[in-house]
């Protein structure tokens, strides 16, 4: 009975963690559709689609899913010069946004959770404010 | 029955009325334009605005802050330009000489300013001199307020008229609902001066409780184009509407260009903002795109150079990054032209002192258009 207790307890203790850092998630993308409703859509687009050898899409975007560090360099910093985002070849300029290490968590929430996109891993604000230029 | 047709009549005329323009207009690319693009000043950023010093000589503002010196064919920066709030849309924006510049050394720059007491920053507008490769003399004619977080629509382009009027342009930031309808509220604006910033005393509103008296027009969401005819005399706007309304407006005191009420665009979700296209007392657009192409910088033709080219529009196409020539007939659009294409954000466009055209291009630099002949 106490074992059965025990992992009752274990099993809820984890289904509540499970359920904040959702919570988490969901509220940092709330505010990322606000920065990028702002900062992002005039040129990738409502559905992330982007514009075919003008603006990379982020929706379904191989880029985006295997640089993830890169992407949150890109968004802190700016981007420039080629790339190549599902096959195409990109050569553009996004300048730097001015958001803050939070924005930018928020953005890349949103971002990597939209449109397709899936990432298992939340993008903390720790995590962006280590990466440098 | 009689009522009848006076309802067809009436409704033919309507329709003629809101017909004026094919609701989606084609753009023409061109096998042999009459000039070769030459690149002239390279290495640049977001070359926002430039004007000529003198035939060989300008000066950049990069919106990052950096206002550039192109001098002998160098660039050099110069010194002491004012912080500017360089977040989204944001950041050192337009410059432009008084109309004699030779004697008064007047030298006009527009910008994003974090100056007041709210967090955030908007639209702002000095007037300077330029001694020694630093910017002295720095007087603030203008800071909309409040702030705000926003990273869009500043605006922000500065002409004058023959008359010595200072014009600039303010967009809504980002809160379409409560700026560009209120004449009580920066943004969403196009502003008239005196070139040393007092406000004109015959100001449409002037003497209007709580107004900001600086305001000439209103209703407009981003205007990022600003030119004076060359024969009317008229400043003219092109503005970023939302999705497909893009517009260009002959700008008059007092008008209301409509926005957010009136457009010819919607969300870029695709959703409505509204089902109208016009309404009275709201003047409608010259021109507008279908769908946008986000239209920055503008200028007139006024010479010979290009064969052709004489009095039409060129344009700039963030979107899909060219230069768009509109040949007019008075104050409509009879053809669109695809030019430059593929080099990049053509953020801006000027006529040079020596009658050729020179074109700012984001990520690229200045390109300089050399007719063929």
């Amino acid at each position: 009975m106490k074992t059965f207790n025990s992992s009752l307890f274990i099993l809820i203790f984890i289904g509540c963690f499970a359920n904040a850092q959702e919570t988490e998630l969901s509220e940092s993308m709330m505010r990322g559709s606000e920065i990028y409703a702002d900062f992002c859509v005039t040129c990738h687009l409502e559905e992330g689609e982007g514009i075919t050898n003008t603006f990379p899409p982020l929706a379904k975007s191989d880029y985006l899913a295997q640089n993830r560090q890169e992407s949150i360099r890109g968004v802190k910093y700016g981007q420039q010069g080629e790339m190549v985002v599902n096959g195409v070849t990109y050569n553009n300029i996004m300048t730097p946004m001015g958001l803050d290490d939070e924005e930018i968590a928020d953005v890349m929430n949103y971002i990597m959770n939209s449109w397709g996109n899936t990432s298992e891993k939340i993008v903390t604000v720790k995590e962006v404010e280590a990466i440098t230029k | 029955m009689r009522n009848s047709v006076l309802t067809i009549a009436l409704a033919a005329i309507t329709l003629s009325y809101s017909c004026a323009q094919d609701p989606e207009n084609k753009v023409d690319t061109i096998e042999n334009p009459p000039y070769s693009a030459q690149l002239i000043i390279d290495e640049l950023q977001t070359p926002w605005g430039m004007v000529f010093l003198s035939e060989n000589e300008l000066l950049i503002t990069e919106k990052s802050g950096e206002l550039v010196h192109f001098k002998n064919g160098k660039k050099i920066s110069v010194k002491n330009v004012p912080e500017v709030y360089n977040r989204g849309q944001g950041g050192l924006l337009d410059i432009e000489l008084h109309p004699d510049y030779e004697n008064t050394g007047w030298v006009y720059i527009s910008y994003a300013s974090e100056e007041g007491k709210e967090k955030g920053g908007h639209t702002a507008l000095i007037r300077c001199k330029l001694d020694n490769n630093s910017l002295t003399n720095i007087e603030l004619l203008y800071k909309a307020s409040p702030n705000t977080t926003k990273g869009q629509h500043f605006g922000s382009r500065i002409e004058f008229d023959n008359e010595g009027y200072l014009y600039l342009s303010i967009g809504e930031r980002g809160a379409r609902d409560e700026n560009p309808q209120d004449i009580t509220r920066d943004g969403g604006k196009i502003y008239r001066f005196y070139d040393d910033g007092r406000i004109p005393e015959d100001n449409p509103f002037v003497g209007k409780e709580g107004a900001k008296t600086a305001i000439y027009s209103f209703g407009h969401r981003n205007p990022q184009g600003l030119a004076k005819h060359p024969d009317t005399g008229e400043i003219w706007d092109n503005e970023h509407g939302p999705k497909g309304g893009d517009e260009i407006n002959i700008i008059k005191a007092g008008a209301n260009y409509g926005w957010p009420l009136v457009t010819y665009g919607v969300n870029y979700s695709g959703t409505s903002i509204t089902d109208k296209t016009e309404m009275e007392g709201m003047t409608q657009p010259i021109h507008y795109w279908v769908p946008s192409i986000a239209p920055s910088g503008m200028a007139f033709v006024t010479t010979d150079n290009y064969k052709g080219w004489k009095g039409s529009i060129l344009v700039g196409s963030l979107k899909f990054q060219y230069m768009e020539r509109l040949e007019m007939d008075g104050t409509k659009v009879v053809k669109r032209e695809k030019l430059l294409t593929d080099l990049g954000r053509v953020r801006d466009i000027k006529e040079g002192p020596d009658g050729l055209i020179y074109v700012a291009v984001e990520g690229k630099g200045i390109y300089k258009l050399v007719p063929k002949n």
